[in-house]
């Protein structure tokens, strides 16, 4: 495929984090009736920091209205943060080194509906060129590229550059958004739910295929999911959100393996076994996620969690990563917090 | 000889059991430019008091299927061929009078959505009452007493002040349990759910998928559960059927069913599942291809070609129901190739 353009080049490093996110938050406010009741603001994202590694794969995970996909949302500037810095490879983003539009081509995302993201009215070879066209590609390259992608991504150009949208099934229209992320040789690709209308046996299909572009064009990903089995398979390393804050983060295996939060653990065990011999027996947690309208003071969990006391109203626990990115938000694991379960004295790692 | 004699017993067996018998269920949808064939030839026995999961991708026919078990399809824009019988009656023959006593009584159905199935301008008491009123001649009080202790029963936090609620005032899982209240509002035998836990989240989903299994075994109820999801039908089903292209493509017990499958597309679905126990980096298997379009068939097996074990004759026609065992049996001529464990 077509190089020349690539002019994107490693700033930092490979230790630099490819995004970093601090103190990101957007509240949104609700509109008052006409006898002024109501109103109040939903906290989607509050306040959250979390650095995504140069080649890795993030997996984002949590219940509806955690906030994961604001957060997606929020770091290609879809949605104006409230507050937060976004820094891409050392460069804070909206910067003079770094301007949104720079930033947009380096940083690409895929939606969950694969029919709405695309314009009904363009080709699909149309609707891969037209961004490459908007950053200065001349059309005919932009269309050789197109083709190439399709290719790349499994769709034969022949038989389908000059299709319409309505003219695919999920999965095709799912590859060809992807081919349209990948048209502007970005670094980083936001997957929000990217593969969760598609059905398994296509999934699978599509899965791969982002591990083989990941391979062959060092890209690094922040994947949401809701689906914590496919975001075990794919990511190095797993962000659990709820009601709009991270309560842990961590390598992957490691935190589907020994979950340190009592909310981690409870989500991870409502996956629905697959062994017929050894079927879940008590759901771990009861009742709905609260509203994030009004969320609980103290730790936002407390009000489900079995390992609450008293002092979870209180003190809002705070994530603090150590040096391997690990982190937990949780008076448990938080040295003299006032919890009885907490330590005693300040342990190496977490 | 002492086999033909168990064969015989069962076959009784089954007979006595047997609460729902869909016999070579078709159906066509009509209302486009060309038919689409949604169900072709569907053969499903549930008995009493068992759990069936109906399996499959989106277009399988699944929940046309267990729609077609309530009469749901437009009459003017859909064909109904072959018998459902429940409890001995045939849902399509049967005359609307009967239909109307029949839904709801005898059989009822929970579905995907809540708030689409819930009537937006009606509480949710009013709506249960509404359905305990159609088929009893109790008084509203008495009804409302009902409707009260079935929101118990599903576990409804403050029951009588949510009764008073609306849909919208509700969230997703207690949605979920009044639609099931209202489902087994007239004590029905037979329990439809269509995705009844699909569009809730991980912690919630788990709920509702305990709750009606203990609601099903409480109540001796007959389940026929569709779903998308085999990690869901593993939870609450005795039993998995496995849908493609409008045919049952294998069914069995959900034990034989995950341990060892035989027809080729059940055995590449699990393949294909991204699992706990799939190791990182591995590339996962996958079936090449898509589903077939409904509107224009393949002479032979529907699966045959995206299906590695394919030969000419799965090309040329369909293949017949062969049964492995007692309770387990599948639709494919390479069943000779599908021994090994996947």
């Amino acid at each position: 495929m077509d190089t020349t353009n690539n002019t994107q080049h490693d700033v930092g490093g490979p230790t630099q984090p490819l995004l970093m996110v601090q103190d990101l938050v957007k509240h949104f406010a609700l509109n008052k009736d006409m006898l002024g009741r109501g109103g109040g603001v939903v906290r989607a994202v509050d306040g959250i920091d979390f650095a995504v590694r140069k080649g890795e794969t993030l997996g984002v995970v949590g219940e509806s209205g955690c906030g994961k996909s604001t957060t997606a949302r929020l770091l290609m500037n879809l949605t104006v943060p409230d507050h937060g810095d976004i820094i891409f490879d050392g460069q804070s983003v909206g910067s003079k080194e770094l301007s949104l539009k720079e930033f947009r081509r380096q940083a690409q995302m895929v939606f969950q509906d694969s029919y709405a993201s695309l314009n009904p009215r363009l080709t699909i070879e149309d609707s891969i060129a037209f961004a490459p066209q908007v950053h200065g590609v001349p059309k005919q390259e932009s269309i050789d590229r197109a083709r190439d992608l399709l290719q790349r991504v499994g769709l034969d150009p022949r038989r389908f550059a000059e299709r319409y949208p309505h003219e695919l099934s999920g999965g095709q229209r799912q590859r060809v958004n992807i081919a349209r992320a990948l048209a502007l040789q970005p670094r980083l690709i936001i997957l929000d739910e990217a593969v969760s209308a598609l059905d398994k046996s296509v999934e699978a299909q599509v899965l791969n295929l982002l591990q083989d572009l990941k391979d062959d064009f060092g890209l690094t990903y922040v994947f949401i999911s809701h689906d914590l089995n496919v975001v075990r398979y794919i990511s190095d390393r797993v962000m659990v959100m709820y009601l709009g804050q991270v309560v842990e983060i961590g390598d992957c295996e490691t935190l589907f393996e020994s979950p340190k939060h009592p909310y981690t653990r409870a989500l991870l065990s409502s996956v629905p076994s697959m062994d017929p011999d050894n079927r879940t027996e008590e759901p771990p947690l009861s009742g709905d996620p609260p509203n994030p309208i009004n969320p609980p003071p103290g730790c936002r969990f407390h009000t489900r969690c079995v390992n609450a006391q008293a002092v979870c109203s209180q003190i809002v626990p705070r994530l603090v990563t150590n040096k391997a990115g690990e982190g937990v938000a949780c008076l448990m694991h938080v040295v003299g917090s006032g919890h009885s379960e907490a330590p005693l004295v300040a342990q190496e790692a977490l | 000889m002492s086999s033909t004699e168990t064969l015989n017993q069962t076959s009784n067996e089954t007979a006595v059991e047997t609460y729902v018998d869909i016999r070579d269920l078709t159906v066509t949808f009509t209302g486009g430019r060309k038919p689409v064939k949604a169900v072709s030839g569907v053969n499903l026995k549930v008995k009493r008091g068992e759990v069936v999961a109906l399996i499959g991708e989106s277009g399988s026919g699944k929940s046309v299927t267990l729609r077609s078990v309530l009469r749901l399809h437009n009459p003017g824009r859909s064909k109904i061929g072959g018998q459902v019988l429940v409890g001995g009656e045939d849902v399509v023959t049967m005359s609307e009078g009967r239909l109307s006593a029949f839904r709801g009584k005898v059989a009822s159905m929970i579905f995907q959505e809540p708030l689409l199935a819930l009537d937006p301008v009606y509480t949710v008491g009013e709506q249960i009452t509404e359905a305990i009123l159609r088929h009893e001649k109790i008084s509203k009080a008495e009804a409302r007493q009902r409707a009260l202790s079935l929101f118990e029963r599903v576990r409804i936090p403050s029951p009588e002040r949510r009764l008073d609620a609306y849909p919208h005032e509700m969230s997703g899982g207690m949605r979920q349990r009044a639609m099931i209240s209202l489902a087994l509002a007239s004590h029905p035998k037979l329990l439809l759910a269509d995705e009844p836990t699909t569009a809730l989240d991980a912690t919630v989903q788990i709920q509702i998928l305990l709750l009606l299994r203990e609601l099903q075994r409480e109540l001796g109820l007959s389940v026929i559960f569709v779903t998308h999801d085999i990690g869901a039908a593993v939870e609450v089903a005795d039993r998995i059927a496995v849908m493609y292209a409008g045919r049952i493509v294998e069914q069995g017990t959900t034990r034989t069913l995950l341990r060892a499958p035989r027809h080729p597309y059940t055995r590449a679905l699990l393949k294909s599942l991204a699992h706990g126990s799939v190791a990182k980096g591995t590339r996962l298997e996958t079936i090449p291809g898509s589903p077939p379009d409904l509107s224009n068939l393949p002479g032979g097996c529907s699966f045959a070609d995206r299906c590695s074990l394919a030969q000419e004759a799965c090309r040329v026609s369909v293949p017949e129901i062969t049964d492995i065992s007692a309770d387990h049996s599948a639709r494919c001529f390479r069943l000779d190739q599908t021994l090994s464990p996947i």
